[in-house]
């Protein structure tokens, strides 16, 4: 076993260096190591999404990361959006819209709603759809999730045209 | 205070009306669940962490079927930062737990913590290797040495059912777990001499439920007070208390079994499982906490698997398309062992069961068998083995409407139950109270525009496009109560349940059931329910639920039982609390008690600006002395049991439009409607979210999801790659109608509604793929159908033009 390293990271706008071994993934060292548990687990294998953080701005799989490859990196998690008692935009086009059972699946939806925010006009809901495609979910059938992710993205794009006429 | 003064009659008129009033009960309240699952705060089991805690690494077998001839678990013991390995030796002082029955013909295999002595799937729990980290368990489960006898792999279940075939469990003498027969008139004769009959072999193959959270489970012990604590990602936390203390013999009042935060279930999570029995075992071996958190792969191979079954049937009919007789013949493929509490047969029992669905078929022979294989267990999946008899069902109902030149919802308008033939007993002796069969059936067809769909059908066909239109019509019981068994000749009580209600002194209002929400919103939809029958705000209403340590008697969440059940003790309860609140300001106000009326978490005189809020009431009547003279104070709590003694059905038709690419053989579903009774709705948001996920789910079972095992026993879908589930792409846009038809059985008039898009959608879908390609007159009798099985059957076809696929002809 090769010998621990040093990784130093931003996570949600705090810097944190920690020690540890060279194969830990960053799931668990988001999980195990800095106490944010609300990035899931939930396959291991890349295919689910629920482990689905933002690393630089793009979305990735933290169960396919290592932590020592996010040495000097930007990360941002489900924890860095809002809290309970103010939610973020997307957070609340969910809440609204019933778009989560049992949560699991969540974090992960909506780091990768963020990311697809940031990137696409997501134009009409087909192009959500495939946006989510990624993204396993067991227990909405997904169409609320395309509600919520169609309001979050309507009132971004009224803002930017707003911004654009002001 | 007896004068009738005219002011007080109106007040009291003015009462009545707010009380009757629908305000919160009905309404789509936003889940008071998800500001702490949004933000990441959820409270799952493997997001807990305590000082100490140890991980554990099951070493699994990688034999079908064979004996254990040595384990050296040396090297293993001595790797860096393991504490223990345990093998079935270790454990002998744990007590192997068993799914009984009063069934006859039935064996009950035991359920122990690992392997004892053989292996009968791959995947089964061999070895637990206990170390400071997941990493570190793992990397010495390499170092167990397992010597094995491989014995032969018993795959199939027909040949499993022969005297020839090796056996599982020996001491049951047969691979035959269960076998039983329904009979209503004589169906054999009927058959003989009808006008028309349809037939086929239908299978349904081996699914899994694939909740997103796998299993967890985490045992904290304290020494000091032999004392233990188990949190796990189950639905039936109470029924995990009373099977780990039958197994350690310990009182309940040392044992505590929690489900905090789960991330679904559907079934897969409402049984006993091997490793929550080792968890717990180790914890107290260890005196320290052990966690076992499940890898997908573990998940796919060892969490109780769904359907798998065999159904030969048959239904005959008159020339004038009435269903005279059903025939059936049902194979469960049940693996390897008899699942706690629900036994090895709840599956395929069920199956025939509800064969007869919402028909008039005056004779009904229904056989089934339940056998042993060398494949993880079978056990409850959402809809338990109504996915499978309304998929056959309703593939006959369609054969036979394809025979007799008429339209499929004629022939299903005339063989259903009409809304005057209701309570109506059906041939396996299950009795449908009032149910909206034609009801559910006609709106479905009315939301989807069924005419206009024919008619762009014609011109799909025109065209030579695949396009087709399928229905499925079900009823499911719900809300069983205590007199019926949930699962065959199972001895455990799961009719009741018990709300406990109490206001404190700072006047907050905690109510507490048996029952475990996994997704479905049930703090939610309970507090709606208390706060319409206390009279209090649903976000003030504080449920506790998912702890065994809640309620005395506490089973879980399973059989779409907890809206009804715990609806109505919640209901029970609230009632007694507010009865108790009316009398203690009755006093507090001086007012005559039905002066006052309770409401958004206060306690008013009507028409006068006389008010107590809960807070105020629970301080005088707790706190502040001498304001409620002794004799009259009363605490404001009520625990109240609800038992509908036989429960309540449930029921909707499904419709689905599917067209089929004639290149690459894929099947799109263009819409897919739902119309269905789930009685009096609690909150119809959170009833179309779990018809949307049924539906999604069914959906899968339809076209994508099955577990395939090889010759050789492996399991060949073992990763998400494999194990195709639905994602937003595969899943249409799903419109749901509710025919409120409240039942007359049940307090509230709920009917249970969590299972049911699983049980029609497979069906439609399995309806609609079949028009689609009626023309090239090709049968749908298995399910899944990949495109692959679609190509090979209408290649099949195009080569013997003149076979029959399972028709008579
Ligand atoms: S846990 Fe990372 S994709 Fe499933
Ligand atoms: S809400 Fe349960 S998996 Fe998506």
């Amino acid at each position: 076993m090769t010998e621990p390293v040093i990784v130093r990271v931003n996570v949600n706008g705090v810097e944190y260096a920690r020690r540890v071994e060279p194969r830990l993934l960053l799931s668990d060292f988001l999980r195990n190591d800095l106490g944010l548990t609300g990035t899931h687990v939930g396959c291991e294998h890349g295919v689910c999404g629920a482990c689905t953080v933002l690393v630089n701005g793009d979305s990735v799989r933290s169960c396919l990361l290592l932590a020592i490859q996010l040495d000097g990196a930007k990360v941002e998690t489900v924890e860095g959006l809002g809290t309970a008692q103010a939610l973020h935009s997307v957070q609340k086009a969910f809440h609204e819209h019933h778009a989560l059972q049992c949560g699991f699946c969540t974090p992960g939806m909506l780091m990768t709603t963020i990311d697809l925010l940031r990137k696409s006009p997501l134009a009409n809901d087909e192009d959500i759809r495939e946006g989510l495609s990624g993204n396993l979910c067991r227990c909405t059938g997904y169409q609320n999730i395309v509600r919520a992710v169609r309001q979050a993205a309507d009132q971004l794009n009224t803002l930017a045209t707003d911004e654009a006429i002001s | 205070m007896t004068e009738a003064l005219p002011k007080s009659a109106t007040a009291s008129r003015e009462a009545e009306e707010l009380a009757t009033r629908p305000k919160i009960v009905g309404a789509s309240v936003k889940r008071t669940e998800d500001p702490r699952l949004l933000t990441g705060k959820g409270a799952y089991v493997d997001d807990r962490k305590v000082p100490g805690m140890l991980h554990v690494a099951f070493r699994r077998s990688d034999h079908s079927h064979a004996l254990i001839k040595a384990i050296d678990c040396g090297a293993a013991r001595d790797a860096d930062g393991v504490v223990a390995v345990f093998t079935a030796e270790d454990m002998r002082e744990v007590n192997a737990v068993f799914a009984t029955s009063r069934m006859k013909n039935y064996y009950a295999t035991p359920i122990t913590g690992l392997a004892i002595g053989k292996v009968r799937y791959v995947g089964e729990p061999v070895v637990g290797v206990i170390a400071q980290s997941r990493y570190l368990a793992e990397d010495a489960l390499e170092l167990v040495d397992i010597t094995y006898e491989p014995l032969p792999v018993v795959i199939d279940p027909e040949e499993a059912a022969k005297p020839s075939s090796a056996l599982l469990h020996e001491e049951a003498n047969t691979n035959v777990l269960c076998s039983r027969e329904f009979k209503t008139g004589d169906a054999e004769a009927a058959i003989a001499s009808a006008a028309v009959r349809v037939s086929g072999r239908f299978r349904f193959h081996r699914k899994t439920p694939t909740a997103m959270e796998n299993r967890t489970y985490l045992a904290e012990y304290e020494p000091g007070r032999d004392e233990l604590t188990l949190y796990t990602s189950s639905q039936v936390p109470g029924i995990i208390r009373d099977a780990l203390s039958d197994a350690f013999d310990m009182p309940g009042s040392q044992l505590r079994v929690v489900a905090p935060d789960v991330g679904g279930g559907f079934g897969g999570k409402a049984s006993l499982y091997p490793e929550e029995i080792f968890v717990a075992f180790a914890a107290r071996r260890l005196g320290r906490a052990v966690k076992w958190t499940s890898d997908r792969m573990e998940d796919l191979a060892a969490t109780s698997q769904g359907f798998d079954q065999i159904v030969n049937a048959e239904l005959a009919l008159d020339a004038e398309g009435n269903a005279i007789a059903l025939r059936a013949e049902v194979i469960g493929d049940v693996g390897a062992y008899s699942i706690y509490p629900w036994t090895a047969v709840i599956e395929p029992v069920q199956v025939v069961s509800f064969l007869p669905g919402p028909y008039k078929i005056a004779n009904y022979l229904g056989r089934v068998r339940g056998i042993a294989t060398s494949k993880p267990p079978t056990g409850p999946y959402r809809g338990v083995g109504r996915p499978t008899s309304t998929f056959v069902t309703e593939r006959l109902m369609d054969m036979a409407a394809q025979r007799l030149g008429m339209d499929p919802i004629t022939l299903r308008l005339r063989n259903m139950i009409q809304p005057d033939e209701f309570p109506h007993r059906i041939g396996s002796g299950i009795i449908w109270d009032q149910c909206a069969f034609t009801e559910c059936l006609n709106a479905a067809c009315g939301k989807a525009d069924y005419q206009e769909l024919r008619a762009r059908q014609a011109e799909a066909r025109a065209a030579g496009r695949w396009f087709g239109i399928g229905v499925a019509c079900y009823a499911e019981l719900t809300g069983i109560g205590s007199r019926i068994s949930v699962a065959p000749g199972m001895p455990i009580n799961t009719g009741t349940e018990t709300a406990k209600i109490a206001i404190d002194s700072t006047g907050a209002v905690t109510a507490a059931f048996g029952v475990t929400a996994m997704g479905q919103g049930l703090e939610t939809t309970l507090a709606q329910v208390v706060a319409e029958h206390l009279g209090g705000r649903v976000e003030d209403i504080r449920v506790i639920q998912g702890d065994s340590a809640a309620v005395p008697n506490a089973t879980g969440s399973y059989a779409s039982r907890s809206a009804v059940l715990a609806g109505g003790a919640a209901t029970l309860a609230a009632q007694e609390v507010k009865e108790k609140i009316i009398r203690a300001a009755s006093h507090l106000l001086e007012a005559a008690s039905e002066d006052l009326v309770v409401e958004d978490g206060k306690v008013s005189v009507v028409g006068t600006d006389r008010t107590l809020t809960f807070r105020q009431l629970a301080r005088a009547v707790y706190l502040e002395m001498g304001r409620i003279p002794a004799d009259k104070r009363e605490e404001l709590t009520s625990t109240k049991t609800y038992d509908p003694v036989f429960g309540t059905s449930a029921t909707a038709a499904h419709l689905a439009v599917v067209e089929i690419n004639p290149d690459t053989y894929e099947i799109k579903l263009e819409r897919f409607v739902v119309a269905e009774d789930c009685g009096r709705l609690i909150n119809p948001m959170i009833v179309d979210g779990q018809v949307h996920g049924g539906v999604a789910q069914g959906i899968g079972a339809a076209l994508y999801e099955e577990v395939v095992y090889n010759d050789e026993g492996q399991n060949v879908t073992a990763s998400l790659v494999d194990y195709v589930i639905p994602t937003a792409t595969e899943v249409p846009l799903i419109d749901v109608v509710h025919i409120e038809a409240e039942s007359v059985t049940t307090l509230n008039g709920f009917r249970g509604m969590g299972e049911g898009g699983t049980i029609g959608a497979p069906a439609a879908v399995a309806n609609a793929v079949a028009d689609a390609v009626a023309p090239l007159g090709i049968d749908i009798l298995e399910l899944p159908i990949s495109p692959e099985r679609l190509f090979r059957l209408i290649e099949s076809s195009k080569n013997h033009k003149d076979s029959s696929h399972g028709h008579e002809t």
